[in-house]
């Protein structure tokens, strides 16, 4: 037994560089997975966290101004278990040294302490002095853009006034997690700031002295919230009330809520196929690799050693491989996972992190990366034993063979070169199409990891140049008359102004609700296209509503169907609109009317939420600041910023990941490829000698061992697009949130990915055949008998 | 049939090959094993010539160097003016290619072509073969050519293996245990392919073997013992094969 342990060792050194590449494969397949999980599982763990220790509330409610004492009454709900007034109130932020326009929203704290509910978090410095006026909290993102630090200043504009603040300390909220400006779909850190000041300070600033208009409160455990958003909203009608709202409408919340089940999708799909097709070639590698060794079983046998002491030698031989390899994609698996949970803090803004990783994830990969190892292991140890011993350790007989099925087809005309590369692989059909398949996988896992990156293209593109081709986007603090889009063609450098309406709103069809800001637009608009499903574009009905896909779907509506309209401003009107059709965007979702049938509905004249502007591009650079500075503009968003802003964190938050996600298919890739041609050598290794002996070079036997490589090679290109595009078009099914949709396209550089990177893994593998072959001592190979 | 013809007769006194102080080391960690210890040999233009010796003697070793498979520790090897003691690795590929012909004992061909193409692979690369049917008929396998080497007995598959050497009309056959692996009725038939090729194409044939019965067709028979010439012995009176036993 001990000079079995000894054989064991030395085994596993001659079969290093293919146990390494199994070990590989376990390592990336263990990574994917840890990766994938250990991320979620921590986002989900800290997000409760933080939640919880930070008081997070349950029920918001916006309203225009209420007396303070209407909060006692507020209190009396059933189902509230606290409840906090607050003020907020839009501001424009003016930094030293900085000329682009910045919009913010401060909210108010008690004097000097920390608010009961959505507890700020302080990275740096410390709570404003009650009794203080000119100090003030910011958030950390909004800090870290400009490199902010307790003690610098700022000016915000509030309500047409000027006033001068010092920044007293840098925190994080609860509340802004996903600090993104209304109506954005990406934060814009440098652009939008979130600011905290002492109550009696901002309400002095926003005429709110004794008075409220932000209320946050908590549920008590057992009610039910909607009980609670029903007492808000009757109690603060009178009061201007914009409709009460859940966790689940609350922006923050929402986008970390979809994020989190887009990442589950991709968290679990994706390591599921890697893992997939990883046990599949450790099943087909490993069993390959045991078959090599059927002489030595068979000597083992003759010397009496049971089966069951070599099945055990031979799976332990296999052990020491997955033990390296699931120790090696843990590792990895951790140090992707923090890596991922870092760049996650780029989207959401947590105070802290909790990072977990369940042993059942772990144990998971293990088991199943091993487990088709062992299997492979045991099934090839298991046919050695089928021989009698006798049997095996006799030269083996020439294989047999026959003309190929070309041949056969009176196709001829093949060299003898090129003849033995073809009966090999159709001497073997089910080995060589596990070989293919093997590849086609490694192949598909390229395209999908390509396709990510054309759709997220694809996305970007369908948004910001097909269906929005303003250059800027003005919104105006309060719905404004038709004057301010006049007044707006008048500013020097505007070509176009097109004014629109939007309307918080939420749309309920049978039990089913959303609530969002339907959007009023021109009726022959140039500014926004719509685009049905196939893209073309689509007008605007002179009646009736249109919305995107995605909502029609979550409202579970379609063409013709009546949907109520619960308007959450002014009169707050409930209204019953007929859905004209749906159209398709890729990004957010939308519910579109004509401005005009919007403002007849809601029995307005023709009043204004912003306008669309198109703009003489030389002015571009100095316009925003212009227009921020007229009356009643809150603020001014970029075409081109949006597109920079998006692209800027694709490229730190999904390229990495999907980077990664490459890196680990093309180390399976080349695992494949590599054994492939390790064990084609082997197999071949008395034949090539021969040759080398009858006079052929070493670049015609060449031709022969990787010939027949790089035509498995070749011919897994076709399937494995194949499968690639399937798996892509999965991938599309599992990543449909509100937040985004990501469409169905491949481009030719997904398919050329794929392609590329397993034929550089076949031209790698072949060069470090190539020393093997130069030294293939011909004496000694024909003489050893395999 | 009994030849006695002497080798003045059947053989042109050229020498094909010369070696002279022939050694080969083989370096196995720290052991040397000496496997040549300065052998003289020449080899005649047309003559069969017999190297016998025990296992161990070192007979593989000098057809090896002989063949190009290996070069000489020290020594002087030249095939005709071509000095192989000093040729390149793609020097020796070229004369394996054009010059040799190899027999090997468990004849090494290639299982996935059948016997007709395991000929072509080396006449597709020769300069002046024979055609590959025209080999085949030679070694009396005509009939046999579109059968793999798995349907064919041991002997048929020596005889493929000899019509593959000969196919490309070298100038020296070189045969390394050729009946080893066979039978002796079988091996017989093996040496009178051998002993017919010789006689017909004139080629130079060179046999090792450790088996002393066949050193009686030989028209010279080298013997070696460990690593050294031991002596050299012109068969006055040649058997034919048919008269051998084992």
């Amino acid at each position: 037994m001990r000079t079995l342990n000894v054989k064991l060792r030395r085994d596993l050194w001659t079969l290093k560089g293919q146990g390494l590449a199994i070990a590989l494969v376990i390592a990336s397949g263990i990574a994917t997975l840890v990766m994938a999980l250990a991320s979620l599982d921590t986002l989900r763990l800290t997000q409760r966290s933080v939640y919880q220790s930070q008081r997070f509330a349950d029920v918001f409610a916006e309203l225009k101004r209420a007396p303070e004492r209407i909060a006692e009454r507020l209190i009396e709900i059933p189902g509230v278990a606290e409840l906090e007034t607050r003020v907020r109130a839009p501001v424009n932020v003016r930094l030293p040294g900085y000329d682009q326009p910045v919009t913010g929203l401060a909210l108010s704290i008690p004097d000097g302490r920390q608010p009961e509910l959505n507890r700020l978090d302080v990275r740096e410095g410390r709570f404003p002095d009650p009794d203080r006026s000119d100090q003030a909290l910011v958030s950390d993102a909004f800090a870290d853009a400009h490199g902010l630090e307790p003690g610098d200043t700022l000016a915000i504009v509030i309500d047409g006034r000027f006033q001068q603040l010092t920044i007293q300390g840098i925190v994080l909220s609860p509340e802004f997690i996903y600090q993104v400006r209304p109506g954005d779909l990406l934060p814009d850190y440098e652009r939008y700031a979130i600011l905290w000041m002492n109550r009696s300070t901002l309400a002095a600033a926003f005429d709110m002295e004794g008075a409220f208009n932000s209320v946050v409160a908590t549920v008590s455990p057992g009610q039910s919230p909607g009980r609670v958003v029903a007492g808000l909203d009757l109690l603060l009608a009178p009061w201007g009330g914009a409709g009460a709202y859940t966790r689940e409408d609350q922006t923050s919340h929402r986008y970390l809520e979809d994020e989190l089940t887009q990442l589950e999708t991709i968290g679990t799909a994706l390591p599921a196929i890697f893992i997939a097709v990883a046990a599949f070639l450790l099943n087909v590698v490993a069993a390959r690799m045991i078959r090599n060794q059927r002489e030595q079983i068979a000597v083992l046998k003759a010397f009496g050693y049971g089966n069951a002491t070599i099945a055990r030698h031979y799976l332990a031989l296999a052990a020491v491989v997955v033990v390296i390899g699931s120790v090696a994609g843990l590792g990895f698996g951790l140090w992707l996972a923090s890596l991922v949970a870092e760049l996650y803090q780029q989207f959401f803004r947590f105070p802290w992190l909790e990072f977990r990783l369940r042993p059942q994830v772990v144990l998971t990969g293990i088991v199943i990366a091993g487990g088709a190892t062992l299997l492979g292991t045991f099934g090839a140890v298991r046919q050695a034993f089928r021989l009698p011993p006798a049997e095996a350790m006799r030269p083996e007989p020439p294989a047999r063979y026959r003309p190929t099925l070309m041949e056969r087809l009176g196709i001829r005309g093949f060299s003898q070169p090129a003849r033995i590369i073809l009966r090999n692989l159709e001497r073997h059909p089910w080995k060589s199409t596990l070989s293919v398949l093997g590849i086609a996988l490694a192949v598909a896992m390229m395209m999908v990891t390509g396709f990510q990156v054309s759709a997220i293209g694809r996305m970007i593109d369908v948004q910001f140049r097909l269906v929005q081709k303003q250059d800027f986007t003005v919104t105006f603090t309060d719905p404004t008359s038709a004057s301010a889009a006049h007044d707006l063609r008048g500013v020097p450098g505007v070509l176009y102004v097109e004014g629109f309406r939007t309307v918080p709103a939420t749309l309920r069809h049978g039990h089913r609700s959303h609530r969002l800001s339907v959007q009023g637009y021109q009726a022959d608009g140039r500014l926004l296209t719509l685009r049905d499903a196939s893209l073309d574009p689509v007008q605007l009905p002179p009646d009736g509503i249109l919305l995107t896909d995605r909502l029609g779907e979550t409202l579970g509506v379609r063409a013709g169907d009546r949907l109520q309209v619960e308007v959450q401003e002014g009169a707050r009107p409930v209204l019953t609109v007929r859905v004209a059709g749906l159209v398709r965007e890729y990004i957010g979702i939308g519910a579109y009317m004509q401005r005009d049938a919007l403002s007849r509905l809601l029995r307005e004249g023709d009043a204004l939420s912003g306008a669309f502007l198109a703009v003489d591009p030389r002015e571009a650079e100095r316009l925003p600041r212009v227009l921020e500075d007229m009356p009643r503009v809150a603020g001014v968003t970029g075409r081109e910023r949006s597109i920079r802003v998006f692209d800027d964190l694709m490229d730190r938050s999904i390229l990495v990941i999907t980077f990664f996600s490459m890196g680990l298919a093309g180390i399976i890739a080349f695992a494949v490829v590599y054994n492939n041609v390790r064990i084609a050598f082997a197999e071949r290794r008395r034949e090539l000698a021969t040759l080398r002996v009858l006079g052929f070079s070493h670049g015609e036997i060449r031709f022969i061992l990787l010939g027949e490589v790089v035509l498995l090679t070749l011919l897994a290109l076709l399937p494995g697009f194949l499968i690639g595009v399937g798996l892509s078009w999965l991938l599309t099914l599992g990543l449909q949130t509100d937040a985004y949709r990501i469409p169905f396209v491949l481009t030719p550089s997904a398919f050329a990915l794929g392609a590329v990177v397993v034929l550089g893994a076949t031209v790698l593998s072949s060069l470090f055949m190539l020393r093997a072959l130069t030294r293939l001592d011909m004496v000694s190979a024909l003489k050893a008998m395999e | 049939m009994s030849h006695s013809a002497t080798p003045e007769q059947a053989v042109h006194r050229e020498a094909v090959f010369r070696a002279r102080g022939v050694t080969r080391v083989f370096t196995l960690g720290e052991v040397e094993i000496h496997a040549l210890r300065g052998v003289d040999l020449d080899l005649y233009a047309g003559e069969l010539v017999v190297l016998l010796g025990a296992s161990g003697s070192g007979k593989s070793t000098l057809l090896n160097i002989l063949g190009g498979l290996d070069s000489a520790t020290s020594g002087e090897v030249f095939y005709r003016d071509r000095d192989l003691s000093r040729a390149s690795e793609a020097e020796l590929t070229d004369f394996r290619r054009h010059h040799v012909g190899f027999v090997f004992q468990f004849y090494n061909l290639i299982p996935s072509l059948t016997a007709l193409e395991n000929v072509a692979i080396v006449t597709e690369i020769a300069r002046e073969p024979m055609p590959p049917a025209e080999a085949l008929a030679l070694v009396g396998l005509e009939e046999r050519a579109d059968h793999f080497p798995a349907q064919l007995s041991g002997g048929e598959q020596q005889r493929v293996a000899i019509a593959r050497a000969i196919a490309k009309n070298p100038a020296v056959l070189l045969c390394d245990e050729p009946t080893g692996a066979l039978d002796s009725a079988t091996g017989v038939r093996v040496l009178e392919v051998l002993k017919d090729v010789n006689e017909r194409l004139g080629t130079t044939t060179a046999v090792i073997t450790h088996n002393a019965v066949i050193a009686e067709m030989a028209h010279r028979v080298v013997r070696l013992s460990d690593g050294r010439v031991s002596d050299v012995r012109i068969n006055t009176q040649r058997k034919s094969p048919s008269e051998l036993h084992w």
